[in-house]
């Protein structure tokens, strides 16, 4: 008798997913498959072949890219492009059955936010989503990934997907993060030093001792933003957190299912002697408060940080020169919120800095979804944000990419809380600077980028 | 769609910016209007009004930089390369999600060395719209006077290319072969 071989976290689900090969491909089973309002493409080309949803009940959806966040009427929406992007998703959910968090549900939001406080995203599963940041999900311990319209249009007819198997990649965070330091700045730091295709090929796992000390809204973010870095998709094992995390969730397993859910979850770690085509160490105690400064992800430094030689381009849409420090750049607007850093703890952290002080420039607050903004105002945090003048908002993408008509102006310089600093991104024109929470308040209660740690 | 590729010879294009995001490609704004309409008018619908853009129209072929749609999972930025007529892009690497959204549109996307996509990339600014033959049933790329270069593309996607065949309607066809995995995978197997 042959002993297995040691595996990684990413080869034991995927091996367990695997229908058939053909030709170099797997056809990979998905358990999960979450939708939202962009994904209209998708449900028209089904229904021009005359096909049915396959598997209604491991299909999820919910309006996220085009709702309005001022209020809950699609009758508020910006354009009536934009308004039938919400009833049409209302019209498929109703067509075909699957549960659809619309407009006015209570526990509507951004796909990457609903899907983990649900319980929908469950460890071990392969879970896809018409959208990037899907390796989200990961960090509960799921393989998920960002696929397009024609691969949803294949997902909802055959509950597969054809793959090519990825690369793995473990990316060890050691140490202990100091304090204001937060895994916004941990996944900049990351992509700093990996550039924006430095992962292209790899499912990521995030391990290390500072990736265990983590809550589940940490990893959540350090995962989101994995496809900047170029990613298939990004994990992080499950542990006690996790299971402490799905214990109480809508749509988690109950009672027998739950005793043998946890059995299965409790084999999901890569064995010891598990081999990686790539590894990364960061030392996360040397890590520091991060601001993005051009129009990739991967153009990040420490706020002590000065502009350095980039690519000229990226300088002048950005509107900076080299030797410019970043502390103390002026910022024109703030926004807080988008599938990165929307949920309960990101609002907290904002809502400390912004407690007793006021916004000096236009701010804005947009929950990640309706349930995170219920338990905000029950901790008092809208009042918080009210009082130091930032606006609160209901949950949507809203302005990370301005689909909604939440946008900025041309010219503007926006300290963000979303994922991306792509040229006309956040509107056309519009000068984006990412960053964490505490560090994008901080921003908006001086005016300027500024080192969180020494707000006065 | 199944659109048959097995070789094409066209004008192509070059594109010099690494890390080329797909919200470049289209902004955003555009993906709510239905494919009937045409995504051809929304590639770099931003960005082609810059000094310095060099035109793409008539090219078939283009040939661009390291990690070349990256960013955005939106299909529109391969919809958008096929309407104005490409069906195929070169570079030494690509976002992944984008490079599989080209396969299903009848693109195809040919991994090159870095060094050989610049090369190609000088010999284009020198010579615009100089034609190219990108040959699927070879796997090769050849340029005038006739160097080619072999290039790999997984066997799954070159074959169903080359038949002009639907990836949905071969994986249809495997209906059984699912239905016999979900009740495996059920039963904890």
């Amino acid at each position: 008798m042959s002993a297995v071989p040691p595996r990684t976290l990413f080869e034991k689900i995927w091996n367990r997913h695997v229908v058939l090969e053909r030709d170099g491909q797997c056809l990979l089973y998905v358990d999960r498959h979450l939708v939202h309002d962009g994904s209209f493409h998708a449900f028209a080309n089904l229904a021009a072949r005359g096909l049915a949803l396959r598997r209604p009940a491991q299909t999820f959806g919910t309006v996220d890219h085009y709702v309005p966040t001022l209020s809950r009427s699609a009758a508020d929406a910006p354009t009536p492009e934009i308004r039938r992007m919400i009833d049409t998703f209302a019209a498929n959910a109703r067509r075909h059955a699957f549960r659809a968090f619309e407009l006015g549900d209570a526990r509507q939001g951004i796909v990457h936010v609903v899907g983990p406080e649900q319980g929908i995203t469950l460890p071990g599963q392969v879970l896809v989503c018409g959208d990037s940041h899907t390796s989200t999900h990961g960090a509960l311990g799921a393989l998920a990934f960002g696929i397009g319209q024609s691969e949803i249009e294949h997902v909802l007819a055959t509950q597969t997907l054809w793959q090519a198997r990825p690369k793995t990649m473990r990316i060890s965070l050691t140490g202990t993060t100091p304090s204001h330091v937060v895994a916004k700045d941990l996944i900049l730091a990351i992509i700093a030093r990996l550039g924006a295709g430095g992962a292209a090929g790899h499912v990521v796992e995030y391990a290390g001792a500072a990736v265990r000390a983590m809550g589940i809204e940490e990893r959540l973010t350090l995962c989101n933003m994995s496809i900047e870095a170029g990613a298939r998709a990004g994990m992080v094992a499950p542990d006690e957190a996790t299971y402490a995390y799905l214990g109480n969730k809508p749509f988690s397993p109950r009672g027998d299912l739950w005793k043998e859910s946890l059995e299965f979850w409790k084999t999901l770690s890569s064995d010891a002697q598990a081999r990686f085509d790539a590894e990364l160490t960061l030392d996360a105690s040397l890590l520091e408060p991060m601001v993005t400064w051009g129009t990739s992800p991967e153009h990040a430094l420490p706020i002590g940080g000065v502009v350095p030689q980039g690519p000229a381009r990226s300088l002048q849409y950005m509107g900076l020169q080299p030797g410019m420090p970043l502390e103390g750049l002026p910022v024109d607007r703030v926004f807080i919120g988008s599938c990165t850093n929307s949920r309960i703890g990101d609002l907290r952290a904002a809502a400390e800095v912004a407690r007793g002080r006021k916004a000096r420039v236009p701010a804005m607050v947009v929950p990640g979804s309706q349930l995170v903004k219920r338990q905000a105002e029950a901790e008092g945090l809208d009042a918080v944000f009210r009082a130091a003048g930032f606006e609160w908002r209901h949950a949507g993408c809203s302005m990370c990419v301005a689909m909604n008509g939440d946008a900025g102006a041309a010219g503007e310089r926006i300290a963000s809380t979303s994922n991306r600093k792509f040229e006309g991104r956040q509107g056309r024109g519009a000068r984006t600077h990412l960053m964490s929470p505490a560090m994008a308040a901080a921003a908006a209660v001086s005016g300027c980028l500024t080192d969180v740690r020494e707000l006065a | 769609m199944a659109e048959k590729f097995t070789s094409i010879t066209a004008a192509a294009a070059a594109y010099e910016a690494r890390n080329v995001d797909t919200d470049q490609i289209i902004p955003a704004r555009f993906l709510k209007f239905p494919r009937a309409q045409g995504y051809g008018r929304f590639l770099f619908h931003d960005v082609r009004e810059e000094p310095g853009f060099v035109p793409l129209a008539g090219a078939r072929i283009l040939v661009a930089n390291a990690n070349f749609g990256c960013g955005s999972s939106r299909e529109g930025a391969a919809y958008a390369f096929h309407d104005a007529g490409f069906r195929s892009i070169i570079a030494p690497s690509f976002g992944d999600i984008f490079f599989r959204n080209c396969l299903k549109n009848g693109i195809v996307p040919v991994r090159l060395a870095d060094a050989l996509c610049a090369h190609l990339r000088a010999m284009l600014r020198e010579k615009p719209a100089t034609e190219l033959t990108v040959d699927l049933e070879s796997q090769l790329v050849v340029e005038p006077g006739g160097k080619a270069h072999p290039f790999s593309i997984d066997a799954f996607f070159r074959s169903i290319l080359l038949q002009g065949v639907d990836e949905l309607g071969v994986t249809l066809s495997l209906k059984s072969d699912i239905e016999a995995f979900e009740k495996r995978y059920a039963s904890g197997s």
